[in-house]
């Protein structure tokens, strides 16, 4: 099996994973029904696209896995997403914040992921990003409307950004694995969007009249499957049927 | 306007639906008829939204990734029947904050079958096949109707139910095709959603007071019992192919008839939760209003936000 590969398909497919986990708690508690249906949906197009890696994923493995056991049958330090995605849904302030975060972040991988010398990242990547451009979208007006909104809006986005603001830089590190498939032209080097990823997200900030954290310290630790304590009560659920029913057909 | 010439307006009014043309939201109509249509159409809304809670409660516990995807894509379109429901029903007059209102307070009924719990994953089978099999058999009926908006926003809403209906079977094929455990589960659901379901046709002939002058309007095509009958002979067979029982004792063919003999409804659990006290009633209801009250600054930055942007239009324009 080639490990590399399989690993930095987890790398990607992990954060949308559990993005997406976190986003379908929402379903049905939206602060409108619009609003509602588009969280819905974001999520229902991580959950898309995380089945097309993981399945891939699975071929790459050869083995007995499938795209269910890679999805729902690891250890917690096996799981190797950001520590930003399995962030608590707070309050919408958050859940906007959170996800603007990572949507900027991932519409510039997956515009350079179109590019991989891999056919199949390649090809997902094309599906992928035409849901991704409306999700960036989504959560850009939402950041500008919340921004600059009520004052009791601003505040509130305002402390979202600068809660979520420690789990960034985590989005640009790199893994072996990183490495390896930057190397032989799989992979996307993130080093080189990071100047770009906090130019694109301060001009939003400021658009939104908020304020850019300035800050030095930052968390790290998902992708080597050190999370936060949430992580354990999202796989909890995430996992519930497959271990308390192994092996069955659903 | 005297009477003479509401009179005359009543009469061609009753003269159009005779003819089966649509009545648009512009056209007069009778205040009752107005009241009914907000009535009925804002508690087929409330009744989609609702329902979006016994189901999203399975999203984060769906036992594969494809039948994760599979409901998230459920449920959004129930978020979506309820949008075109309230659209529909605002063109009669009445605010969707209204009709939220109504709802929160309690005026405004849903469903009653959304007040029982998803408590397995063979629910979620039980809920489309069944729950959606019987709204189908409702809302069918209703893409007749003589209001134009609903009886449009009905043709589309019937297609998507259909298809959540074959999906709810096919949960439950899958189920009953399982594991001795598998197959416990979705009989045990069958078990507490069977009769719950056949409520959803409404009361008894007998007890159904708004039935009549529904039928007139074709608002209503056919009785609730005649409804009722037409699920039980549809569901009957489907059961019996993938080997699970329906829980009556008094099920029987009835050759004369061509259809099923079936037990007593228990009407008085029927009233018992259409009345609220059912065994989700209070939870749903919190679960409804706590959203509305956690989204009020959401949805006021929006408007606050629009009203900026159209300040600053109307600036550079003047």
């Amino acid at each position: 099996m080639n490990t590399n590969l399989y690993n930095y398909l987890l790398g990607i497919a992990d954060n949308s994973l559990i993005l997406g986990q976190r986003l379908g708690e929402l379903c049905g508690h939206g602060p409108s029904l619009e609003t509602d249906i588009a969280l819905t949906n974001i999520s229902l197009d991580l959950f898309g696209q995380v089945r097309s890696y993981y399945q891939y994923a699975a071929k790459v493995a050869g083995d007995n896995r499938d795209e269910d056991t890679i999805a729902m049958m690891r250890p917690e330090r096996e799981y190797v997403s950001v520590l930003l995605v399995e962030q608590p849904n707070t309050d919408f302030g958050y859940v906007i914040a959170r996800q603007f975060l990572f949507d900027v972040y991932h519409y510039m991988f997956l515009t350079e992921l179109q590019n991989s010398k891999d056919e199949t990242l390649a090809a997902i990547a094309k599906k992928s990003i035409k849901e991704v451009s409306y999700h960036v979208r989504f959560s850009s007006d939402w950041i500008k409307r919340l921004g600059d909104g009520t004052e009791e809006s601003h505040k509130r986005i305002q402390n979202a950004i600068n809660d979520l603001w420690t789990y960034t830089d985590e989005l640009f590190h790199q893994t072996e694995a990183d490495k390896e498939m930057i190397n032989e032209g799989v992979g996307v080097d993130t080093s080189k969007l990071k100047e770009q990823y906090y130019k694109h997200i301060s001009e939003v900030l400021n658009e939104a009249t908020l304020v850019v954290p300035d800050l030095k310290y930052f968390q790290k630790g998902g992708k080597q499957g050190m999370h936060t304590e949430h992580m354990g009560y999202i796989l909890a659920e995430l996992q519930y049927m497959q271990r308390a029913y192994p092996n069955m057909s659903w | 306007m005297s009477e003479a010439q509401i009179k005359s307006l009543e009469e061609e009014f009753e003269a159009r639906i005779a003819r089966d043309e649509k009545i648009e939201p512009k056209d007069w109509m009778p205040e009752k008829y107005r009241k009914t249509h907000i009535r009925q159409m804002s508690q087929h809304a409330h009744s989609e939204i609702v329902g979006m809670l016994p189901e999203g409660n399975w999203i984060s516990r769906a036992p594969s990734l494809r039948r994760k995807v599979a409901l998230l894509a459920k449920v959004q379109d129930e978020g979506g029947h309820g949008l075109y429901l309230y659209s529909a029903t605002e063109t009669l007059g009445i605010t969707r904050d209204e009709l939220f209102e109504q709802l929160h307070t309690g005026k405004a009924k849903y469903s009653s079958i959304f007040n029982y719990p998803a408590l397995t994953w063979a629910d979620i089978g039980a809920i489309g096949w069944l729950v959606d099999g019987a709204a189908i058999i409702n809302q069918v009926a209703l893409c007749g109707t003589s209001f134009g908006p609903y009886a449009r926003a009905m043709v589309r809403i019937c297609k998507e139910e259909s298809f959540h209906q074959r999906q709810g079977y096919e949960i439950t094929l899958k189920l009953a095709q399982g594991t001795p455990e598998q197959k416990a589960m979705a009989q045990d659901a069958l078990n507490r959603f069977w009769w719950p379901s056949l409520m959803m046709f409404g009361p008894a002939d007998a007890d159904s007071p708004n039935t009549e002058q529904s039928m007139k309007w074709k608002l209503k095509r056919k009785t609730n019992d005649e409804l009722r009958q037409q699920f039980i002979d549809q569901t009957v067979p489907q059961a019996e192919l993938i080997g699970l029982t329906i829980p009556d004792p008094d099920l029987k063919w009835n050759e004369e008839k061509g259809g099923y003999d079936s037990g007593e409804i228990d009407w008085d659990e029927f009233w018992q939760v259409v009345k609220g006290h059912g065994p989700c009633n209070k939870e749903r209801m919190k679960a409804r209003v706590s959203a509305w009250e956690n989204g009020e600054w959401v949805r006021d930055a929006a408007l606050a936000h629009a009203e900026k942007q159209q300040d600053k239009k109307l600036n550079r324009a003047g």
